[in-house]
């Protein structure tokens, strides 16, 4: 046995360095998810926003030398795509959902489109900030290497719950999502602050891209999400809509991914397919858990065409 | 999703169909000229993929500079009946007289129904699938990467400091399976102190669990990582990141790892595009079968990276030497990681013996299981 060797302890450790590396997407989109179902609006589009994102950040960056405006450019980029779906879901007798699966396959083809002359070069990466140097494990050394935005997607989700319970801004969405006609009374134009919460929660989804081509896995490329906008849907479902719990079912999500190479660094071989199966496997559960008729969906805005 | 992308050539037939209609008769009838031969290549993903389907495009660039040879490609094209609109653009709308179908999926019912209703365009596919009762004007091609690989073992069993080396694969199947066990009897070879440890993702294209394979590789302490997946650009790119060596697939991928990279195994896919356009140029005919792999010149090696030991370069040119003269690579007494004898003593897999591409087994060494 060598120094570095750390044999079972590996999964534990790669699964927790797996929630870091691979939480942040699922953590912005979730989170740009939550403050649009919030208002009472569900986007589905945001996983093309996710894919535009990733493209228009690699792109800026490489074009730029600089991640940081890559990474801008990618949240500007989401914006566009969450204004367009706010603004065409104020219309009459559009449905959220219908426009949200457009705008997803419209950001993709969109980002494939002009994403095409950015696959062979490299755009320069986000710095990572290295919080193991105390340890002699390059494994913990390597686990602890976290990315800025992982950390501002943790603020942020802090700032957003208690923005929620104790802002005005907070109470305006809140109410929006709850109650259109209380809004109404009160003298605000549901229609716009559906439309800035969508926009905004576009701007979160597209800086969750930035980080897929920027940092992790770091590269753009047509396969590079699987996924991932959509599961961040189901988790803000998983999550009742609280951008703490958010940050939670990311981290959750995130290990989850790392389970299954995990577990084959060790040695246990066997069931792999199972094992890589294992976010699907969760979103599922999660699926099945939250429609019980018993326990109706606690915390759920009253005007989410869902719940409706 | 790239069936929704916006595909000019599907588009262009669409409206173009109806008025060809009355013409389509005539030009089926075509046959193609002795020295103008138009190509039409398809390709899965993106030419620039660093991976497989730039391994073709590179070949595509090399037939484009021959005189009297026209190049029609069409990428991303999904393994569905959109495959099929593209095949039949290229013979209506840019009179292919030879196509390439590049993917696996493309073959059954795709190529061969698109064979069958064009008898006079030659079709060829990128993988062993052709038999006899399929149509003659169809055909494979196919390289044996596997030997690639085995000089890929040898480089990176001279390379490493912790004799612990990562694969990162994709599926279990045969021809991913016989490039594991090429790498890994390679590297035990000129070290036998060496074991590869191989993580399945379980597709193709999975950048982010290719990237946890990666990094879970290195914490297990492996020093060199290699891989058999469609685009390798996210192992090569990680693991240079964390500073440790690799050994590329497919295609070139020396630039990604300028400090690191040892060696790749690569198609040359060229020789065989040249060699087929050749012989249709000069009005001859194509064979329906045709694979091969160092000796004919259609697998090579990646030049030495950094990441190369001078001792890993002498053995590896050493090894191309004796693939070239077709040695056998699986010689026995050989067993699978179980324990199970797979090849008794005293018998031996020349190259291309149909064994190889019925390889369901890791061999003694490597860390991993089919299941």
């Amino acid at each position: 046995m060598s120094g570095t060797d750390i044999g079972f302890w590996g999964v534990p450790l790669a699964m927790f360095a797996g929630a870091i590396r691979v939480s942040t997407p699922f953590l912005f989109v979730s989170l740009g998810e939550c403050l649009t179902e919030k208002s009472g609006r569900i986007n589905l589009g945001l996983e093309g926003t996710l894919v535009f994102g990733a493209m228009s950040g690699y792109a800026v960056s490489y074009l730029t030398g600089s991640p940081w405006l890559g990474v801008l450019a990618a949240g500007i980029s989401g914006m566009f795509f969450g204004a367009i779906h706010g603004y065409i879901c104020k219309l009459p007798k559009v449905n959220d959902i219908a426009i949200g699966i457009a705008m997803m396959l419209f950001g993709t083809g969109l980002a494939f489109f002009f994403g095409k002359p950015f696959i062979q070069p490299q755009a320069p990466h986000l710095p990572s900030i290295n919080l193991g140097g105390w340890s002699d494990y390059p494994q913990i050394q390597s686990a602890l290497e976290i990315n800025p935005l992982f950390l501002v997607g943790a603020v942020l989700a802090v700032a957003m719950w208690w923005a929620f319970k104790n802002t005005r801004w907070g109470l305006i969405i809140r109410m929006t999502g709850d109650s259109a006609p209380a809004a109404l009374a009160m003298g605000y134009s549901v229609d716009l602050v559906r439309f800035l919460a969508t926009t905004v929660g576009g701007f979160f989804a597209g800086v969750g891209g930035a980080f897929l081509s920027l940092y992790y896995p770091g590269a753009w490329s047509e396969g590079l999400s699987s996924g991932q906008g959509l599961m961040a849907v189901a988790l803000v479902i998983f999550s009742r809509w609280n951008p703490l719990l958010c940050f939670g079912a990311a981290l959750l999500f995130g290990a989850a991914g790392a389970i299954g190479p995990a577990l084959q660094s060790v040695g246990i071989t066997q069931g792999y397919y199972f094992f890589n199966a294992a976010p699907y496997l969760l979103t599922l559960f999660i699926m099945i858990a939250s429609v019980s008729p018993k326990r109706s969906l606690k915390g759920a805005p009253g005007e989410l065409s869902i719940t409706k | 999703m790239s069936a929704f992308t916006l595909n000019r050539r599907t588009l262009l037939k669409s409206a173009a169909i109806g008025s060809l209609g009355l013409t389509t008769g005539l030009l089926t009838q075509r046959s193609a000229f002795a020295a103008d031969l138009t190509i039409g290549i398809i390709y899965v993903g993106s030419r620039d993929d660093y991976g497989w389907n730039q391994a073709h495009a590179v070949a595509a660039k090399a037939l484009a500079a021959v005189p009297g040879v026209k190049v029609v490609e069409e990428e991303n094209v999904p393994e569905t009946v959109a495959v099929s609109k593209t095949m039949e653009s290229m013979v209506e709308l840019d009179g292919a007289g030879l196509i390439f179908a590049t993917s696996f999926g493309y073959y059954s019912p795709f190529m061969v129904d698109a064979a069958k209703k064009y008898p006079d365009v030659q079709f060829r596919h990128a993988a062993p699938l052709w038999t006899d009762k399929d149509p003659k004007n169809a055909g494979s091609y196919f390289g044996y990467l596997d030997q690639a690989h085995y000089i890929d073992g040898i480089a990176a069993g001279l390379s490493t400091k912790s004799n612990k080396l990562g694969f990162v694969a994709a599926k279990p199947i045969s021809s991913v399976l016989s490039n594991i066990n090429s790498f890994t009897i390679g590297a035990r070879k000129v070290n036998p102190n060496a074991t590869v440890q191989v993580i399945f993702t379980g597709d193709w294209s999975m950048p982010v669990r290719e990237a946890e394979a990666t990094n879970a590789l290195i914490d297990a302490g492996c020093d060199v990582i290699t891989c058999h997946v469609d685009s390798p650009k996210t192992v090569i790119q990680n693991a240079e990141a964390k500073g440790v060596k690799s050994c590329g697939h497919n295609a070139s991928q020396a630039d990604l790892a300028p400090k690191g990279f040892i060696t790749g195994a690569e198609y040359k896919w060229e020789t065989i595009y040249k060699q087929y356009a050749d012989t249709l140029t000069k009005g001859g005919e194509l064979p329906n079968f045709l694979s091969g792999g160092y000796d004919l010149d259609f697998v090579q090696n990646t030049p030495y990276g950094a990441g190369a030991t001078p001792e890993a370069i002498k053995a590896a040119d050493a090894a191309k030497v004796e693939m070239k003269a077709k040695v056998p690579v699986f010689v026995g007494p050989l067993k699978d990681n179980t324990g199970k004898e797979v090849i008794p003593a005293g018998t031996s897999h020349a190259p291309y013996d149909p064994w190889i591409d019925q390889i369901n087994f890791l061999v003694e060494g490597v860390t991993g299981s089919i299941t």
